[in-house]
């Protein structure tokens, strides 16, 4: 077990400033010690008593794959849902790099109390510091799990594991399974599911999409759902929903997200009284292959991990467009080597992205359009030869290579940034509860780990800790806690929203106009790409407020919708999903308008540094933004959970 | 590029489908396979026409959700290519290309190009897996595992469960699927203690679910868009004949 030391650093606020509504619960002492004490704390369910319980969990990803199965194993009575045809194809899958893990194997000075500090540093002192913690904490336990379920690792020839670097640390504590780390964990909870599917604990409900959630007397009581072969609209009634629905990145239109993957059901619950915090924190991940053209439907990360070994130039002259091998090395500018000579090419995402996107508005990007920067591997290849950047990267440029039908060994990577992942999501207490009593969410779908900007291999990290051990202890807590009254399908409020979900799904088919929902969407991520995207203004996101709300109004009354509600419909699915995207949108620039500093992945033009670094305005901002719902995204109101540092000193994020 | 299409369109199960020839204009070579049917949909939504399902999600190769026959070929032929990683530079102006569903007894079609793969989560569910509840884990490094085996059941384990496999199967057979699960979790440590009853288990619920049987024909690994070798194939045979010899009961 590694020993923590704790620099001793003064309480920055008093906690009398957070919105009383936002009580996030955090558990008195020292932070080394809150989750074992909350754990001893918490009230636990008797083992035959849990399948008198029965638990809704919304997504079959990481977090809601892992906590389907871990509460299943426990003995309650679980239902799933996933609008994928298997569990298994959870947008989890096509994470590339690794998982982190405060395990110090390479005896290189980590530690838990390194991976919490590096967290709430990465994430711009955006995040909160128990959170964050517990986080790196139960990081060690997830890799003694995943190994045990059968996960492949890479390994050393020694037998033992292997691990390699990621952006924004200077220890090697990242795990990893070739450039497949996702698919191999998600396949591990997957496996522990369908487990839990065979002993009859969990049951699984595929091409099943929420459409609501149900809420009778303040408490989250079940769903409703749309069956995607059948068309059928129907509820389903529990003790307590998880909602592990990952993230809303597609509202941009252009992503590396899967194209399914929607804000539907956190956007739904937020309709009924959960708060959404920080909206405006999205990701926009360096190494993405640039677009190519119009007809461009999704966009394909290129693992973090190149940046160990590939260096990221463009030419130093602007309009320079000889080929990259005719520019001489002393005309090409290793942009990030020279400004954050440190970290150099493994600075975390949101400073690597904006340099790209720096160069590359001084007219010096590369590629059609010119929206591409080198990643250039022949340094590396010089240095341990072909053969070695082969094996480390092989899977990788083979797919660069089926995208572009450009060989990365002979020409450089031509890499821009794209939006990956979003931070911001529904608000949630300690225990991962949202304002809606009997509402937890998980993983990427809530906001709570990450501040303002994530780091490389922390995504997969939260989401199995939150499934595999966040989520059933604090469950098992609410659970025991007791005092649920008996509902059926006949209840009122059940009824009322399986009317609602049916009213909108017929508005959508009926309005028969003349554009389709496609045209919509890619007209939103315009918008939010140009205006609230790598870098925004006041101005701007005034603009996008005003072209959002129209755009709203348009689709009501112009989206073109063919086919029946009665069969499988994917014209219908979408037309569901892009409406909540655009009333998101809103939120979205909202958000991003009253945060006037610059942190994280959020970067506001007006808050910089002469020398063009993010200007973070703790005295104003060092807050949660946890907004309402009134009835109207434009008219949502903000409430404010002050974060407060008491590990951790406030300081200007530097990787120079 | 302009592109001929002839699509198999089935409204739904009950319904006798049938192929369809269709005309895409303004493809770039560019574009994937699948945004080139999304350029169909555009057409036939702007002609009131209905839109062709077909199933897809992450369009980076991993999730397995796509998945049709390209002119008789799963996933189009190419070399580890599933049907989102291959791009129309690989087709030439003018053609005409067939697509087709995924066709097997065990894959029955839902819509269009659309078909049901819960038979292979049926599979997993028999005893693809290993029982390691949550919080019974010993240290990761406890047990060291050779790096040769490790990277092998990787091998095996990038299986992504999209089915081309049995749709190129003159059997329709799901050996090389289920051999895959079989060989990751054998060749660790920590799948040993269940290595029997698995082999038994899901083998008896891939015939239960009406795929055929193996011939060796090898069209399975072929097409695979992960390259998993018929060693594996081997191995469960390996491992399914102890397993029966050795009188392994099957456990329920």
């Amino acid at each position: 077990m590694t020993v923590d030391t704790k620099p001793q650093v003064e309480t920055r606020r008093p906690v009398e400033y957070t919105d009383s509504r936002l009580n996030a619960k955090i558990p008195a002492g020292p932070v080394e010690q809150k989750w074992a004490k909350h754990k001893f704390d918490m009230k636990l369910v008797n083992p035959a008593n849990r399948r008198k319980f029965t638990v809704i969990v919304v997504g079959t990803g990481l977090a809601g794959g892992a906590a389907a199965a871990t509460l299943g194993e426990m003995g309650y009575n679980v239902r799933a849902f996933c609008y994928q045809d298997s569990a298994r194809r959870a947008h989890s899958i096509a994470a590339q790099g690794g998982i982190n893990a405060a395990k110090n194997y390479r005896n290189d000075g980590d530690s838990v109390y390194r991976l919490f500090y590096d967290t709430v540093k990465g994430g711009d002192f955006r995040a909160r510091e128990a959170n964050v913690y517990r986080l790196a904490e139960l990081s060690v336990n997830i890799i003694d799990q995943c190994v045990s379920q059968g996960v492949p690792f890479a390994r050393e020839y020694s037998g033992y594991l292997d691990n390699r670097s990621f952006g924004g640390a200077q220890v090697s504590r990242t795990f990893y399974a070739r450039g497949q780390t996702g698919q191999q964990l998600l396949l591990g909870a997957y496996q522990s599911l369908s487990r839990q599917v065979a002993a009859g604990t969990v049951e699984l409900n595929e091409r099943t999409e929420m459409l609501d959630v149900i809420i009778i007397n303040g408490r989250a009581r079940g769903i409703v759902t749309r069956d995607m072969v059948t068309g059928a609209i129907e509820s389903h009634l529990a003790d307590v929903v998880i909602l592990a629905t990952g993230g809303y990145s597609n509202v941009f239109y252009l992503s590396t997200n899967a194209k399914g993957s929607n804000t539907s059901a956190i956007w739904r619950a937020h309709r009924r009284g959960a708060f959404f915090a920080n909206p405006c924190y999205t990701q926009i991940h360096p190494t993405c292959i640039p677009v190519s053209g119009d007809h461009q439907s999704k966009l394909t990360l290129m693992s973090e991990s190149l940046r160990n070994d590939g260096r990221v130039w463009v030419p130093k002259q602007a309009g320079d467009t000889r080929s990259p091998d005719k520019i001489p090395e002393d005309e090409r500018d290793y942009y990030l080597e020279r400004r954050y000579p440190s970290f150099g090419n493994l600075a975390p995402r949101d400073i690597s992205s904006r340099a790209a996107k720096a160069v590359c508005d001084e007219g010096r990007g590369v590629g059609p359009g010119g929206l591409g920067v080198y990643l250039d591997f022949s340094a590396a290849m010089k240095r341990l030869g072909e053969a070695t950047i082969r094996e480390r990267y092989g899977n990788l440029f083979d797919m660069y290579e089926r995208i572009t039908g450009e060989n990365p060994y002979k020409v450089p990577m031509r890499i821009y940034p794209a939006v990956h992942y979003t931070m911001g999501g529904l608000w949630v207490d300690y225990n991962l509860m949202s304002t809606i009593n009997g509402l937890f969410v998980g993983g990427e779908a809530n906001f709570s780990d990450h501040g303002a900007n994530r780091l490389g291999a922390s995504a997969l990290m939260q989401g199995l800790a939150d499934g595999y051990f966040v989520l059933p202890a604090t469950i098992s807590d609410y659970l025991a806690k007791g005092g649920f009254e008996a509902v059926d399908a006949s209840h009122p409020a059940v009824k009322e929203v399986v009317e609602e979900v049916t009213a909108r799904t017929q508005k959508l088919l009926s309005i028969q106009g003349t554009r389709s929902v496609d045209s919509f969407h890619r007209e939103l991520g315009n918008i939010m790409w140009e205006y609230c995207g790598m870098s925004r203004t006041e101005a701007g996101l005034k603009k996008a407020l005003e072209l959002i709300p129209a755009l709203r109004e348009q689709f009501w009354s112009d989206v073109r919708v063919l086919g029946s509600g009665a069969e499988l419909n994917q014209e219908l699915e979408k037309a569901g999903r892009v409406a909540d995207f655009i009333e998101l949108a809103e939120l979205m620039c909202r958000d991003a308008l009253n945060r006037a500093e610059s942190c994280g992945g959020h970067f506001r033009e007006e808050s910089q540094t002469d020398e063009g670094e993010a200007l973070r305005n703790d005295d104003d901002y060092c807050y949660v933004a946890a907004w309402e719902y009134m009835g109207d995204p434009s008219s949502a109101v903000l409430h404010q959970e002050q974060l407060v540092f008491e590990n951790v000193q406030l300081a200007t994020r530097s990787y120079k | 590029m302009k592109i001929t299409v002839n699509v198999w369109r089935q409204k739904n199960a009950q319904t006798k489908g049938q192929m369809v020839k269709y005309h895409v204009e303004h493809v770039s070579p560019d574009m994937s396979f699948l945004e080139m049917l999304d350029v169909l949909n555009q057409q036939l939504i702007a002609k009131h026409e209905e839109p062709v399902a077909f199933d897809h999600d992450c369009r980076e190769g991993i999730c397995g959700s796509c998945g049709v026959m390209i002119n008789g070929l799963a996933h189009g032929g190419n070399q580890a290519t599933t049907t989102c990683q291959l791009h129309m530079r690989s087709f030439k102006d003018g053609d005409e290309i067939t697509v087709e569903p995924w066709r097997a007894k065990a894959f029955p079609v839902i819509k269009d190009l659309v078909v049901d793969r819960g038979s292979f989560d049926r599979i997993i569910r028999a005893g693809g897996y290993i029982s390691a509840s949550t919080g019974s884990a010993p240290d990761a490094n406890a047990t060291p595992i050779p790096k040769d085996n490790a990277d092998l059941a990787f091998d095996a384990a990038q299986c992504i469960g999209c089915g081309a496999c049995v749709a190129a199967c003159p059997n329709a057979s799901a050996m090389l699927f289920t051999s895959a699960k079989i060989g990751h979790l054998g060749l660790l440590p920590q799948g040993q203690a269940e290595r029997q009853s698995r082999v038994l288990n899901m083998v008896a619920q891939m015939d239960a679910e009406g795929f055929g049987g193996c011939t060796n024909i090898g069209e399975c690994s072929a097409a695979c868009p992960k390259e998993i070798s018929l060693h594996f194939i081997s191995r469960l045979n390996r491992d399914l004949l102890g397993a029966t010899l050795s009188g392994g009961r099957t456990v329920e």
